[in-house]
């Protein structure tokens, strides 16, 4: 090892493929898989956001939507008995706020996050393993399962089949197509990596390569012991944590990593800043934070130990977060004009701010003091969001912007819609999380005193809810432009002459 | 770190750490939980939920009534639910012995419901408060479970078990309003929660 390390550059050169018509051919041979991941993750994407808009009104509107409006209800009537007897009431049933709820998670989980991540995966193994896909088609075949198991899970949601796990509310049979799905993703990637050209490992390959390995052993540990063997009450309540704080930290958290540390030095034209801090913050992320879980269930049913040991954890997380945050800021230093003129690099860097940002904020819920206001509050739901939204799909956008054009032969077709996107969805992202963080701060102060009866709390948070749905619309803006956008693309609509679409032109330096 | 097998040994060893801490362990330390039994009456505790109540639980799945209601109650130092009236006691593992999975829940825009078999004891009241919150409780947000109920056409004598809505949330003349075999199973189920009893681990303060 220290022979290969000492013979090893400081900072960490980008494996790239260097002969143009090679490269062409490595992105050829995704183009189908990937493209077909990301139009499913863009359309989950915009079905998520209309489930989260629904339920974030019914939050200070409870009266909103309870049934769908009366005369489609006399319509279906009409066709009694083709139309079964119980039809108005499941459509009812299915619009209720506890069930819009986890739809919308799934969705934006399973369906939009997830699938962009693999689309974003198996580009990137391409690109680092320096090979062709192999078999496009078999990857193809996976994210069809994958699209039928998101459909199948959301769709027994939205009918009462939910199982009532927070983050696994799909039932056994929709789990089981999504494991299928994901197991070939996971094999056909060991499969590159094996057949990968000789040369330098980049960090990115690790942080894929660790969380196809993770995710897998995860979501089946967690399923077969909740919903197959039925655990206990308070093994449950762990391992549903230890799942739900992993997908996030081992499954999404690698995966955006993985992109920033490719996208980060590809667009600005220089190494990462340093290779050992990039090892350093991979290892340490992947010790400690497989540990973080207990901390969503602080002064819950559980020995003190469980819930200690994954506070530590909390805390060493702040490790790998500055690590990483310093390796990004070092590389990115001197660059910084460049976010002016470079789309995926604006939403990159923007995802990796949040990245610290979410982190760090997550490290102090974990400290027991915070954590006895902030816990059961809508300052968690804020946390949330600014990880998977500000963060990760952030992220996503950026390198969707990034890898799309190369795929499908033509430029984006506007900077005027790229901007709409990135504006309203950094302001309403913004937005959302100070609006959840105070509103949470309040509703947790409120809770601590008895004095203050539970309806004056109720009452007081309608305001902060209709913010958040204000906030909601905003993002759903940008989610609808970009969308368009995607979608001018998949038909061969950009432009097909210039170079790629940039905020403003380059000026020449 | 350039070969496989190097790596996947870095990947499993930090991730198996994590499993065998937070999954395994766990399970073998308090996973085979047995109930607490009263020597005297036989009574056990917590009590094993009849039929009814343990289809109210799957109701109470499906239609995410976790997403705002909490069903613990941390220590005494850690919040404010022994004020509020929530339960007499935190609650421990002993508590969700058959509680497959549980529903503990992380957030609380509305109130805990650990102890609400206890704190609200009257079926009737549940049946109004979940066709018609506001009706209860002015001030709620909570989402009306209208699609548990049915607004019927009254045939002869009205049913022994229509709602006494009234005003603005009563249905038209001459119309019923009746719990669906769901509704009747939730409010089993919420009747059915009763966490304030003495554990020699627990006991009540």
């Amino acid at each position: 090892m220290s022979n290969a390390a000492t013979s090893k550059p400081v900072s960490a050169p980008l494996p790239d493929i260097h002969d143009a018509a090679d490269r062409a051919a490595v992105d050829a041979s995704c183009r189908l898989p990937v493209l077909s991941f990301f139009a499913s993750a863009v359309f989950w994407l915009i079905v998520g956001t209309v489930f989260a808009l629904l339920a974030s009104i019914k939050m200070h509107n409870p009266q909103f939507a309870v049934e769908i409006p009366a005369s489609l209800a006399h319509w279906l009537n009409q066709f009694y008995p083709l139309v079964p007897a119980n039809t108005v009431e499941t459509l009812n049933g299915a619009l209720t706020f506890g069930r819009v709820r986890p739809a919308h998670l799934n969705t934006v989980a399973y369906g939009w996050a997830s699938t962009a991540a693999l689309g974003v995966g198996i580009w990137l193994m391409a690109r680092l393993c320096r090979v062709q896909l192999r078999y496009p088609r078999f990857v193809t075949a996976a994210a069809v399962i994958w699209n039928i198991g998101v459909f199948v899970g959301t769709a027994a949601i939205l009918l009462g089949e939910s199982t009532g796990v927070e983050w696994l509310e799909f039932p056994a049979y929709a789990t089981f197509i999504l494991f299928i799905a994901y197991a070939l993703i996971s094999i056909w990637a060991v499969d590159m990596f094996v057949h990968r050209r000789p040369g330098h490992v980049y960090v990115s390959q690790w942080y894929i390569m660790a969380a196809l390995f993770w995710f897998p052993w995860l979501y089946a540990t967690a399923n077969i012991l909740i919903h197959h063997e039925s655990v206990q009450g308070s093994v449950s309540a762990i391992v549903n944590w230890w799942y739900g704080h992993n997908a996030l930290g081992l499954w999404f958290t690698p995966m955006g990593l993985a992109a920033a540390y490719y996208f980060i030095p590809k667009v600005i034209g220089r190494p990462v800043h340093s290779y050992y801090l990039s090892a350093f913050g991979f290892w340490s992320l992947a010790l400690f934070y497989s540990w973080n879980g207990g901390h969503h269930l602080i002064g819950g049913p559980l020995p003190a130990w469980v819930i200690t040991a994954s506070i530590v954890a909390s805390v060493m997380m702040v490790i790998p977060v500055v690590v990483t945050a310093i390796n990004h800021h070092m590389t990115m230093k001197g660059n910084f004009h460049v976010l002016e003129y470079s789309p995926t690099l604006r939403f990159v860097v923007f995802g990796a701010m949040s990245y610290t940002l979410a982190s760090l904020q997550g490290t102090t819920m974990a400290i027991r003091s915070l954590n006895t206001v902030t816990h059961f509050t809508d300052y968690t739901i804020g946390h949330s969001h600014l990880g998977l939204y500000a963060f990760f799909t952030m992220i996503m956008f950026g390198s969707m912007y990034y890898i799309v054009p190369r795929l499908v032969g033509c430029e984006w077709r506007s900077a005027v819609l790229i901007k709409i996107h990135f504006w309203s969805c950094a302001y309403g992202i913004i937005f959302m999380v100070l609006i959840l963080t105070v509103g949470g701060l309040v509703q947790g102060l409120m809770m601590r005193d008895a004095a203050i009866g539970f309806d004056k709390i109720v009452e007081n948070m309608v305001v902060y809810k209709y913010f958040r749905s204000v906030s909601g619309v905003l993002l759903t803006v940008g989610h609808v432009v970009f969308a368009f956008h995607f979608s001018l693309m998949l038909l061969r609509l950009g432009r097909t002459e210039g170079g790629p679409t940039l905020f403003r032109p380059l000026e020449t330096t | 770190m350039n070969r496989l097998t190097t790596l996947f040994i870095g990947f499993f060893a930090t991730f198996l750490t994590a499993w065998l801490g937070l999954v395994i362990i766990p399970y073998f330390q308090f996973g085979q939980l047995e109930p607490q039994v009263d020597p005297d009456t036989g009574d056990q505790y917590p009590a094993f939920r009849t039929g009814l109540a343990e289809r109210g639980k799957q109701v109470y799945q499906a239609n995410g009534c976790i997403y705002c209601h909490t069903q613990q109650i941390r220590p005494a130092d850690l919040e404010e639910g022994h004020n509020r009236g929530w339960g007499a006691r935190r609650t421990v593992p002993r508590d969700y012995l058959f509680d497959r999975p549980p529903q503990l829940g992380t957030m609380r825009t509305g109130p805990d419901l650990t102890n609400v078999g206890v704190r609200l004891n009257d079926a009737a009241w549940h049946h109004e408060h979940l066709y018609a919150p506001q009706s209860k409780s002015p001030w709620s947000t909570m989402s009306p479970f209208r699609h548990l109920y049915r607004v019927v056409k009254i045939q002869g004598e009205p049913s022994p078990k229509a709602l006494k809505l009234a005003g603005d949330f009563a249905p038209p003349e001459g119309y019923e309003v009746v719990p669906t075999p769901e509704a009747e199973a939730l409010v089993a189920y919420l009747l059915s929660l009763n966490r304030n009893y003495a554990l020699p681990e627990a006991p009540l303060e």
